[in-house]
């Protein structure tokens, strides 16, 4: 049986890809290289990793406005992570997510940097605020 | 959400295409934070730097932009936040003219709705500054936690296309700090010395932002007993929004609301050598110094005299670039009173309507080899090692010392 798991409703579309996870936080315009698609800030810990169509699991959302529009440039131009999952967003993730059309979830039982692991095959579902790990049993 | 007939009207298309956007966004952000209703805002304030708003961002702005007048025109006060290009300034800075030509169809659409270009991130000291209990929709986090904690106004951090929609539909969805509830602190701090300058404001700042590390903390700072000035808490709040997400703090006696706590959590004291080693972090002496930035936020007519005074008489190094970076308004404040002449006497360049990390500064660092960055700003030392540059932390005068000298001092 998948793993199920279950978080506020989110925001976005249905979607399934793999998770790349981290204890770190996200800002478009801190950390990313937005043209090569991969983390660009040094002390990130996922710099120079790629997170074009990965579900990317952080903690947190940090300072800064800018991500709000980043989120929907970066789906336009397709170098865009395909889900965002998170323990608890500020309101710029929520309104960039929303304004892109991108899947965002947040608010589970548990820490989800805990809870998913990188390379994790997941289907995250907004609209019912489920997500499922797909390849590993409960 | 519980929504008045004028407001199910806009959702219903009766009041056009932009409105029905704008409140049909502030409906999804309004349910994933399980917002009652929307609540009236009397000014908005708009992030939309191209360099965020990318190609695509424009193309939104322009397509909405298109609509009849009266479907598009903004219904409160609406201002903007720094733009990526400064349009005197940008070859002097490498910037390039695809760059200028995007920033100037932004500029366009953003006037066909009736947007005010203040292009500024200190509009609570040069535009109007909020009212006690005024809600709003402000961009930009220093905008915002200085208007919540200084000033006691009510607004979420309001990216772009949210702060945008609050200008088309005259509200913002209700919640976050809006409300009473979220306005309480959850975290003590106890500064056990006053921080000396502003870059040691913005060491304190990121220190507690590290800390709360999320935008539904707030903390009280207790130990201040000497009312800081303005900018001193510009330069607090901007790192303590950057380096936690944090909105609203509150310092006893001095910020606008009464801090209220549930029970008595042991406060976490800061002292000078925690202050010192934050800014020794950022620390590299000797090495050759490309640029030194003096913006992040945009400077007050104050600090842009103490520049002038520090640059009083003396030559910027050939191979170090010093830009400070204002609001138009307080740009024209200096070139009245002489110091924008005494600034640039000494080779620095002072831009307006800019605040460098919003200003394209991946790409100003490659044309023209940037690597090392010294300014006092917290905020932008938090901001710019993402955009490859090695940042150094420290006092306008050492700053100064270190651009005349070409490398850190």
């Amino acid at each position: 049986m998948p793993i199920l798991l279950h978080c506020h409703k989110g925001t976005g579309p249905a979607v399934t890809g793999m998770a790349l996870v981290a204890a770190d936080n996200f800002s478009a315009r801190y950390d990313l290289d937005r043209t090569k698609g991969i983390f660009s800030r040094p002390s990130h810990k996922l710099a120079g990793r790629s997170y074009a169509d990965r579900i990317l699991v952080l903690d947190t959302a940090k300072g800064g406005v800018a991500t709000a529009w980043m989120l929907h440039d970066m789906t336009t131009r397709g170098v865009v992570p395909k889900a965002l999952i998170f323990n608890r967003v500020n309101p710029i993730l929520a309104q960039g997510a929303a304004f892109a059309g991108l899947a965002l979830v947040d608010r589970f039982d548990g820490d989800v940097t805990q809870l998913f692991r990188t390379g994790d095959e997941l289907r995250v579902d907004p609209a019912t605020g489920l997500v499922e790990i797909l390849n590993r049993d409960g | 959400m519980r929504l008045t007939d004028e407001e199910a009207a806009m959702l219903a298309g009766e009041f056009g295409e932009p409105r029905r956007w704008a409140i049909t966004h502030q409906i999804a952000v309004g349910e994933f934070f399980d917002a009652a209703d929307l609540v009236p805002v009397s000014q908005a304030h708009i992030m939309a730097d191209t360099e965020s708003l990318g190609e695509a961002g424009v193309r939104f702005l322009e397509g909405l932009a298109a609509s009849p007048e009266a479907d598009c025109r903004v219904r409160v006060p609406t201002i903007t936040d720094p733009r990526g290009v400064d349009f005197a300034v940008y070859r002097r800075l490498r910037q390039t003219d695809a760059m200028a030509a995007l920033e100037r169809r932004a500029i366009e659409a953003l006037r066909a709705f009736g947007v005010l270009m203040t292009d500024t991130c200190i509009n609570y000291q040069t535009i109007m500054a909020p009212i006690r209990g005024e809600h709003l929709a402000y961009g930009d986090t220093g905008v915002v936690i200085y208007s919540n904690s200084v000033l006691g106004a009510r607004s979420n951090f309001e990216g772009g296309p949210s702060a945008l929609a609050a200008a088309l539909t005259g509200r913002t969805a209700c919640y976050g700090y809006h409300l009473d509830a979220c306005r309480r602190a959850t975290r003590r701090f106890r500064v056990a010395v006053l921080p000396r300058d502003f870059s040691e404001w913005g060491a304190l700042g990121g220190i507690v932002g590290e800390v709360c590390g999320s935008y539904w903390e707030v903390p009280i700072i207790e130990g201040i007993d000497t009312v800081p000035d303005s900018d001193a808490l510009k330069h607090f709040g901007t790192a303590l929004a950057s380096f936690g997400s944090v909105a609203l703090f509150h310092i006893p006696g001095i910020t606008a609301e009464e801090a209220i706590i549930d029970g008595a959590p042991p406060a976490r004291t800061i002292g000078r050598d925690e202050i010192e080693a934050f800014l020794a972090r950022y620390d590299a002496p000797g090495e050759r110094l490309d640029v030194v930035v003096f913006g992040a936020p945009q400077l007050s007519l104050f600090e842009m005299e103490m520049i002038a005074r520090a640059l009083a008489g003396r030559r910027v190094h050939r191979d170090t670039t010093v830009i400070v970076a204002t609001s138009p308004e307080i740009k024209h404040a200096a070139d009245r009173m002489g110091l924008t002449s005494r600034i640039e006497m000494s080779g620095a360049v002072v831009a307006q309507g800019i605040c460098f990390y919003q200003s394209y500064a991946r790409e100003m660092a490659e044309a023209n080899g940037w690597t090392r960055l010294m300014t006092n700003s917290a905020k932008l030392i938090n901001i710019i090692g993402g955009y490859g540059y090695r940042p150094t932390l420290a006092s306008l005068e050492r700053c100064v010392d270190s651009a005349i000298a070409g490398r850190v001092l």
